[in-house]
């Protein structure tokens, strides 16, 4: 059984449970329930909001399953101890050893391809929950830069971290988790960001790597918020220490055969994994193995978007760019779906060849705009997208990760 | 001095706009610091202490950590939010609207069910004010203090009631609850679980297990009344209560944890060598369930009660988990009735439900307790020892109801006096074993460390390591 089928049940750990009904009482969806021996968690209700993981006195809240069909609360209510972890693939045993927070995210984030998709057959192996947020590494700030322009409205820094002695192996497309800590008594503030650099770091041969960080200014509805985690990473200066858990994502990962090709679909910081892949293509260049990269990467404006000037200087050998901008003062708003349709000849002669991937990042709205324009796409050529989808997720060949 | 009462009390009350209510609690909240002055862990007063506070009845809202000095815990007034449309569940006026004020004709059985519930929450503060001295380990230090300063606010929970619902009468039973006191022999707490002692840990953990989870039930069945601002105020304090249970429930786990690695390391089950190691032997322990579960027993009253009868039929207290029956009217119900047939046996008789509501709550009390058992004995039996705890009969050293005073043996078995005065001592604690009990009970105050008679506890306090300092002592 792959990890692609299974899914992620909330349970209750009927061995550490005290039966206090604080989970019951809490549970915003009604979706905790109980009789004389257990409390269960129905699985059809629960929404994975964690809002009862904190009142837990016990922590048998937070306990979490890998199931092919989820336990039924009739099965749950017999339980004296959790049942073992289903046979366990080597995905699994890494998935162990991912903190929970993390895998929550995750999981919101991989929503888009309709959960765990397996990675491409020949992407390498990656190392995944080796530093946890209670052993994290530390790592040193070793650069920061602005990439949007002085005057541009956003402020997206690209961060360089030096992991010194320590081991930290990462892949393209894999990311970290950045714990800041908050005051005193109160747990600390994680949050993931993809690694924008190739595996053998930000400066080849160095133990660096780099991300591509936001400041956060505002939430979702433009109301006023200071993002603790993008506010303490865009103020970081030269030697200043940071604590990381990671690396997580085994899935996200990039094809390493000769000839196989990446589509990749991003907006704003959702360019992190394309330049991390990107990089490590021009690199190497020279063994000229094929295979073609074609990105689609959308920005309010050139002043707003992320490494516009090195994009600019990449050779058209390499890299096919498509940028596509919505707010030119004298031109129509431009989405990257939009700009998918001009290039449909060369999509769907990609979407056609098994060596080809395809990797989508970045805002959770741009998720339609885009499927939309892939189905479109698929119908000009008589194509069925939602079949070809199932098919290119099952293959390890679509990938989406948005926030 | 002026206080401001919207920022010394959370609550979600809006209390800055019940004028008459919040004059009510100025002049109240002096007293009730002085009573905690006096009657509450004293000691400690400034020491810093690693509480939660509650500011909010939400998922962010209702645990708040950081260091505290005592005096100084916000204790906040908090209603979970509204049930909309919400109608009373059982009795005979089921279905229709429950209410936001008090019924005339219900007001003094209410306020008499307000007020034992809220008299013992102070009683258990004064039962454990001196335990501080000799606490196993910083850890329960913190637990302890966190426990007396939540049975603090459950006070507060039930005085805002009398305050807000019952005028003159309501403000008079406020002050009561501060001048009654654990174990005073001129105006003793109501109940009389609530005047027992508490001199050391063992029995702080069998109280929180036993007595707090009978808290649990009472709250529970409270939180099902048609009078709905107990309701909703009892439905938040079972999210604190959950914190005390938790400290009883792993309190006596670590115990028997320590027990059995003790037991490993000498090879033998043997009470006096393990004793003489410094921990609890299982049979100690089983007299100190004994003990607590019987006194606990008591708390839910008779078995035939008229008052629990119609406080059901009147919709003032429902019983635990009340949507789960399939009957809530019960006139039609009736009941299988142990009692003594007076010549050493036990007769069976037909008993309208609505009588016997209290030993229909005992018995699903019972079998709560029952699971935390199963659980220690199952690391009992994996550690490979023949020995099982048991919870005593239910008519075992009853002093209400029918059973009291009544010679049955733990096992529930009915036996001569003579017999039953010989042999209580296999039973409960004996001096000798309360003393030992005592020299166990010395202070471990150092960050990490523990007691030689109790295991540490598998994980800190909100994700805290084990050796934080979670309470700093002056």
């Amino acid at each position: 059984m792959t990890t692609t089928e299974l899914l992620r049940q909330h349970l209750i750990d009927p061995e550490i449970c005290i039966r206090c009904n604080t989970c019951e009482e809490t549970c915003p969806r009604d979706a905790i329930t109980h009789d004389a021996n257990n409390y269960v968690v129905k699985p059809g209700l629960c929404e994975n909001c964690s809002d009862c993981i904190a009142p837990c006195p016990t922590g048998a809240i937070d306990s979490w399953r890998r199931v092919a069909t989820p336990f039924s609360i009739e099965a749950q209510f017999g339980w004296d101890a959790l049942p073992a972890e289903e046979t366990p693939g080597e995905d699994a045993v890494h998935e162990a050893d991912i903190p929970e927070e993390v895998a929550r995210l995750s999981a919101l984030a991989s929503e888009g391809q309709g959960g765990l998709a397996p990675p491409p057959w020949s992407a390498a192996h990656p190392y995944v929950g080796l530093y946890t947020l209670s052993k994290p590494a530390l790592a040193t700030c070793s650069g920061n830069l602005r990439l949007t322009a002085p005057d541009a409205q956003s402020d997206i820094r690209h961060i360089v971290l030096d992991f010194g002695q320590t081991a930290f192996p990462v892949l393209e497309g894999q990311s970290l988790a950045v714990i800041v800590p908050s005051g005193e008594g109160r747990p600390p503030h994680v949050r993931m960001y993809s690694v924008a650099s190739p595996r053998n770091g930000e400066r080849p041969g160095y133990n660096n790597v780099a991300l591509t960080v936001k400041r956060v200014t505002e939430d979702r509805n433009g109301n006023p918020v200071r993002g603790v985690a993008s506010n303490f990473l865009c103020d970081l200066k030269k030697g200043d220490q940071v604590a990381i858990a990671g690396p997580f994502g085994s899935s996200f990962l990039m094809p390493n055969h000769p000839r196989s090709s990446l589509i990749m679909i991003c907006t704003g910081t959702g360019s992190a994994p394309m330049r991390a892949m990107t990089e490590r293509r021009r690199r190497r260049l020279a063994l000229k193995e094929g295979g073609e990269l074609l990105l689609f990467f959308g920005a309010r404006n050139p002043e707003e978007l992320p490494y516009f000037g090195p994009l600019q200087k990449l050779p058209p050998a390499l890299i096919d760019v498509q940028l596509a901008f919505s707010r030119l003062a004298d031109k129509p708003k431009e989405y990257v779906q939009d700009r998918m349709l001009t290039r449909v000849q060369k999509l769907t002669q990609l979407l056609e060849d098994e060596n080809s991937y395809v990797y989508i990042c970045g805002h959770k709205q741009m998720e339609d705009g885009v499927e939309n324009a892939l189905a479109q796409i698929c119908r000009t050529h008589g194509l069925d997208w939602s079949a070809l989808r199932d098919r290119l997720r099952a293959s390890g060949r679509y990938h989406v990760e948005t926030y | 001095m002026s206080i401001n009462y919207s920022e010394k009390i959370p609550n979600n009350v809006n209390l800055t706009n019940e004028r008459t209510l919040q004059r009510a609690l100025e002049h109240w909240q002096p007293h009730f610091l002085q009573w905690w002055h006096e009657m509450g862990p004293t000691d400690f007063e400034k020491a810093d202490v690693y509480l939660r506070t509650a500011i909010s009845v939400d998922a962010d809202g209702w645990a708040q950590y950081g260091a505290v000095k005592m005096p100084d815990y916000r204790w906040g007034i908090f209603l979970a939010d509204a049930v909309a449309d919400r109608t009373i569940g059982f009795g005979d006026a089921m279905g229709e609207p429950v209410w936001q004020q008090v019924p005339g004709e219900y007001r003094s059985t209410l306020r008499r069910l307000i007020v034992t519930q809220g008299d013992t929450e102070p009683a258990s503060v004064e039962q454990q004010r001196l335990l501080g001295h000799s606490c196993p380990s910083l850890y329960d230090l913190r637990n302890l203090f966190q426990i007396n300063v939540e049975e603090g606010r459950h006070l507060w929970a039930m005085v805002y009631l009398l305050h807000a619902y019952f005028g003159r009468d309501g403000r008079e039973e406020a002050e009561e609850l501060l001048a009654r006191h654990s174990g005073d022999a001129d105006k003793p707490r109501i109940l009389s679980t609530f005047n027992e002692p508490i001199t050391d840990w063992l029995s702080l953990y069998c109280f929180t297990y036993f007595t707090d989870r009978d808290g649990k039930y009472q709250l529970k069945s409270l939180a099902e009344s048609a009078f709905d601002p107990l309701s909703r105020t009892c439905r938040f304090m079972l999210t604190e209560e959950a914190h005390h249970m938790f400290v009883g429930e792993t309190g006596i786990g670590r115990v028997i944890k320590r027990t059995l690695e003790v037991m490993k390391e000498l090879g033998t089950d043997d009470p006096a060598a393990i004793r003489a190691q410094g921990a609890v032997d299982l049979p100690l322990l089983q007299k100190y369930l004994n003990f607590w579960c019987s006194s606990s027993l008591d708390l839910f009253g008779s078995e035939i009660s008229s008052n629990a009868a119609s406080n059901f039929a009147n919709g003032l207290k429902g019983r635990p988990d009340e949507s789960q029956y399939e009957d809530h009217v019960l006139r039609e119900a009736s009941f299988a009735m142990e009692s003594p047939d007076g010549h050493g046996s036990v007769r069976t008789e037909q008993v309208p439900m609505l009588n016997a509501l209290n030993e229909v709550m005992r018995a699903s009390y019972l079998k709560d307790c029952e699971i935390g058992l199963r659980r220690w004995n199952r690391g009992i039996e994996r550690a490979g020892h023949a020995f099982r705890l048991a919870l005593p009969s239910p008519h075992f050293r009853r002093s209400i109801g029918a059973w009291v005073d009544q010679p049955v043996t733990p096992a529930g078995k009915i036996v001569s006096a003579e017999e039953y005065a010989k042999l209580i001592g296999d039973w409960i604690p004996t001096e000798a074993d309360k003393a030992f009990v005592r020299s166990l009970m010395q202070k471990v105050a150092e960050p990490g460390k523990m007691a030689a008679w109790i295991a540490p506890p598998d994980r800190g306090i909100n994700n805290q390591p084990l050796d934080y300092q979670y309470v700093k002592l002056q």
